[in-house]
C-alpha cells in the first residue's frame, strides 16, 4: 500500500497539500478584489501592500494568482473526473470481460496515446472551439485512454487471482465482482494515475490558454495570465514569475506525489 | 525481413487512418466554410454554387481519398484566410519547425547521456544529488514558462538576443540558428532532466545483473564497470526513448515558437485553428502526426537492429 515515510511521497503530499490551502484560500478570501483596478498604483513591484506587486491595471497579483490557481485547478479536477470515470468503466469492462471489442478498443488506444497530447488537445479544441467547459470536455476525452489502458491492465491482472474464483463460485455476479471486490484492490496503483493525471491537466490547460485556445476572458487561468504577463515582461518580471512559480509548484506537487506512490510518472 | 515488411504496412495503414481522423474531425467543426468565405455577400444560391466549386456537396470518404491523393502529389488545397495555396502558406514555416526541433533534439542526445551517466558515477556525491533534485524541478517547468525565464534572463537583462527579432533562415544561417538556440534549450532543458533520469534508472537496474558481479570479480572499479560494461545496455531503453521523443520535441515547439515568436508550423497552426482556417490546420496536424508515427516506426526498427534479442511481433 501507500508508503507514507517515502521522501518523495511526503514531499509531494507537502507542495499538494499546500497549494490546495492556497486554493481554498483564494476560494474564501483574496487581499483585494482580484479584478480591482487601481490607476494609482500600475505595476508596483512586491512589497508589503501587495506581496507579488501589481500588473498593468494596478490589480493585485497575489489575489489574481489565487484565483487563477483556483481556476486551473478547477479544470484539472473536472477534466481528470470526466477522464477517470470514462476510463474506469471502459477498462473494467474490456479488462474484465476481454473479447473483440478489448482487442479493438486496445489497439485504438496504443495509437491515440503515442500522439503528443498538445496536438489531440489542438485539433478538439478547432472542433469544439475554445472556452472553460470546451477545454475540460477536450482533456477530459484525451485523458481517458490513459486510464482505460490502466485500469484495464489492473482488472486483467486480478481476475486471474483466486479471490475472483472464488466469489464467481459463491454466485457473486459480474458487475458487484468488478466494482466492489476487484476496484479497492487497484486503488494504489489509480491513485497515481490520478496524481499523473492532474499533473497533465494543469500543464494542458495552462499550456492551452498561453497559445490563447483555452480559457477566454473574463475566466481567469493561470495560463492565460502568463501569456499576458509576457507582455510586461521588462517592467514586471514578478508578474510572470508569480503565476509561473504557481504552475510548477501545481506540477511539481503532483508529479513527486504520483512517483511516490509508486508511478513511473509518465502514464 | 517479414518483421520489416509487416511493420511497413501497419505504418502506412496507421498513417492513412490518422489523416482519416483528422479530416473527419475538422469535417464535424459546426458550421459552413462558404458562410465565412462568403461574409456579407452570402446568399443561399451563392452558397450552393460555391459549396459545388470546392466539391463540399460530395461524400466525405470521396473528398478524404482526394485530398490524400492531392496531399501526397504536393497539392494541400487552399487556404481560407490567406488568399493562396496552402503550400504557399507552409512555404519557410516547414524548414523553421525542422531546424527548431532537430536542434532541441541534438542537444537532449548530446546533454543528457553523459549527465546521466554522470549522475550515477556520482550517485553519493554531492553532484549525484543536487543534479537529481535540479532534474526533479526541471521536469516540472513547463518549456512555456521556462522560455520565459530565458527570455527574460538572455533577451531582456543579458541581451543576448532581441527576443520577438526572428532572423529568417533565408537572411542569415548564422543569425537564424543563433536565435533558434534559445527556444531549443526551453524546449531541451526539461527533456535533458527526464531523459538522464531515465538513463540513470535504467543504469542502476542494470547494475543488479549478474555479469556486473562477474565484472567486479575481474578486479573492474566501480567506473570501469559501468563504463566498459553497463552503459551499452543500459542505453537500449533510453535510445528507443530518444527516438520517439523527437514527436514530442516537435509538439513542444508548437508552443515554444509562440513564445519567441518563431514564424514557424506551430504559430501558424494556432493561428490557423483560432482563424478557422482549416485547410491549413488539417495539414499541419497531418504533417505532425506523420512525424509522430514515423518516429515510433524508427524507434521499433532501431530497437530491433541495436539488440537482437528482442523480437517485436
Amino acid at each position: 500500500m501507500i508508503n507514507t515515510k517515502d521522501k518523495t511521497f511526503r514531499a509531494g503530499a507537502g507542495i499538494t497539500l499546500f497549494m490546495l490551502a492556497l486554493i481554498l484560500l483564494g476560494a474564501l478570501w483574496t487581499p483585494y478584489d482580484p479584478n480591482a483596478m487601481n490607476a494609482a498604483e500600475k505595476m508596483a513591484s512586491p512589497g508589503l501592500r501587495h506581496l507579488f506587486g501589481t500588473d498593468n491595471f494596478g490589480r493585485d497579483i497575489f489575489s489574481r494568482v489565487l484565483q487563477g490557481t483556483g481556476a486551473t485547478f478547477f479544470i484539472a479536477l473536472c477534466s481528470v473526473s470526466l477522464g477517470l470515470l470514462a476510463g474506469l468503466l471502459i477498462g473494467g469492462l474490456t479488462g474484465y470481460y476481454g473479447g473483440w471489442a478489448d482487442e479493438v478498443l486496445m489497439r485504438l488506444n496504443d495509437s491515440v496515446t503515442a500522439f503528443p497530447s498538445l496536438l489531440l488537445a489542438l485539433v478538439l479544441i478547432a472542433v469544439f472551439h475554445s472556452g472553460k467547459y470546451n477545454i475540460i470536455l477536450a482533456l477530459g476525452v484525451i485523458f481517458i485512454p490513459t486510464f482505460a489502458r490502466i485500469v484495464r491492465m489492473e482488472v486483467a491482472q486480478q481476475k486471474a487471482l483466486d479471490y475472483v474464483a472464488n466469489a464467481k463460485l459463491m454466485g457473486v455476479k459480474d458487475m458487484r465482482i468488478l466494482f466492489v471486490h476487484i476496484m479497492p484492490n487497484i486503488l494504489p496503483v489509480l491513485l497515481s494515475t490520478v496524481a499523473i493525471g492532474f499533473n497533465n491537466a494543469v500543464l494542458a490547460e495552462a499550456s492551452m490558454s498561453y497559445l490563447g485556445l483555452g480559457v477566454q476572458p473574463p475566466d481567469p487561468s493561470l495560463g492565460r495570465m502568463l501569456s499576458e504577463a509576457q507582455t510586461y515582461l521588462l517592467r514586471a518580471p514578478w508578474y510572470a514569475l508569480s503565476v509561473g512559480l504557481a504552475i510548477v509548484l501545481l506540477v511539481l506537487g503532483f508529479g513527486l506525489l504520483s512517483e511516490g506512490l509508486g508511478g513511473d510518472g509518465r502514464a | 525481413m517479414r518483421f520489416f515488411l509487416k511493420k511497413t504496412g501497419v505504418l502506412l495503414a496507421t498513417l492513412l487512418l490518422v489523416s482519416l481522423f483528422a479530416f473527419l474531425a475538422f469535417e464535424i467543426i459546426p458550421g459552413d466554410p462558404t458562410t465565412m468565405l462568403l461574409g456579407s455577400d452570402y446568399t443561399p444560391e451563392r452558397a450552393a454554387a460555391l459549396r459545388e466549386s470546392m466539391g463540399l456537396d460530395r461524400n466525405v470518404f470521396v473528398r478524404f481519398f482526394d485530398w490524400v491523393a492531392a496531399f501526397v502529389r504536393g497539392d494541400m488545397g487552399a487556404s481560407y484566410s490567406y488568399a493562396m495555396p496552402v503550400r504557399e502558406v507552409l512555404r519557410g514555416k516547414i524548414a523553421v519547425t525542422a531546424v527548431l526541433s532537430l536542434m532541441s533534439w541534438v542537444l537532449v542526445v548530446a546533454v543528457s547521456v553523459p549527465l546521466g551517466i554522470a549522475l550515477v558515477r556520482y550517485q553519493h556525491k554531492p553532484f549525484g544529488l543536487v543534479g537529481n533534485s535540479l532534474n526533479q524541478v526541471l521536469m516540472a517547468i513547463p518549456s512555456f514558462f521556462l522560455g520565459i525565464l530565458l527570455t527574460y534572463l538572455f533577451g531582456l537583462v543579458l541581451k543576448l538576443f532581441t527576443p520577438g527579432r526572428f532572423v529568417p533562415l533565408r537572411e542569415s544561417v548564422a543569425g537564424s540558428l543563433g536565435y533558434l538556440f534559445f527556444p531549443a534549450l526551453a524546449i531541451s532543458l526539461p527533456k535533458i532532466a527526464k531523459t538522464a533520469r531515465l538513463l540513470r534508472a535504467s543504469i542502476l537496474t542494470e547494475m543488479k545483473r549478474d555479469y556486473v558481479l562477474t565484472a567486479y570479480s575481474h578486479g573492474n572499479s566501480r567506473w570501469m564497470v559501468i563504463k566498459n560494461h553497463v552503459v551499452r545496455n543500459a542505453l537500449l531503453p533510453v535510445i528507443t526513448y530518444l527516438a520517439m521523443s523527437l514527436a514530442d520535441i516537435v509538439a513542444s515547439s508548437i508552443i515554444v515558437e509562440q513564445v519567441f515568436v518563431v514564424p514557424g508550423l506551430g504559430r501558424l497552426l494556432v493561428a490557423s485553428i483560432s482563424n478557422r482556417d482549416y485547410p491549413v490546420a488539417l495539414c499541419i496536424v497531418v504533417m505532425i502526426a506523420s512525424v509522430v508515427v514515423v518516429m515510433n516506426y524508427l524507434a521499433d526498427m532501431l530497437t530491433q537492429a541495436i539488440d537482437p534479442r528482442v523480437h517485436l511481433s
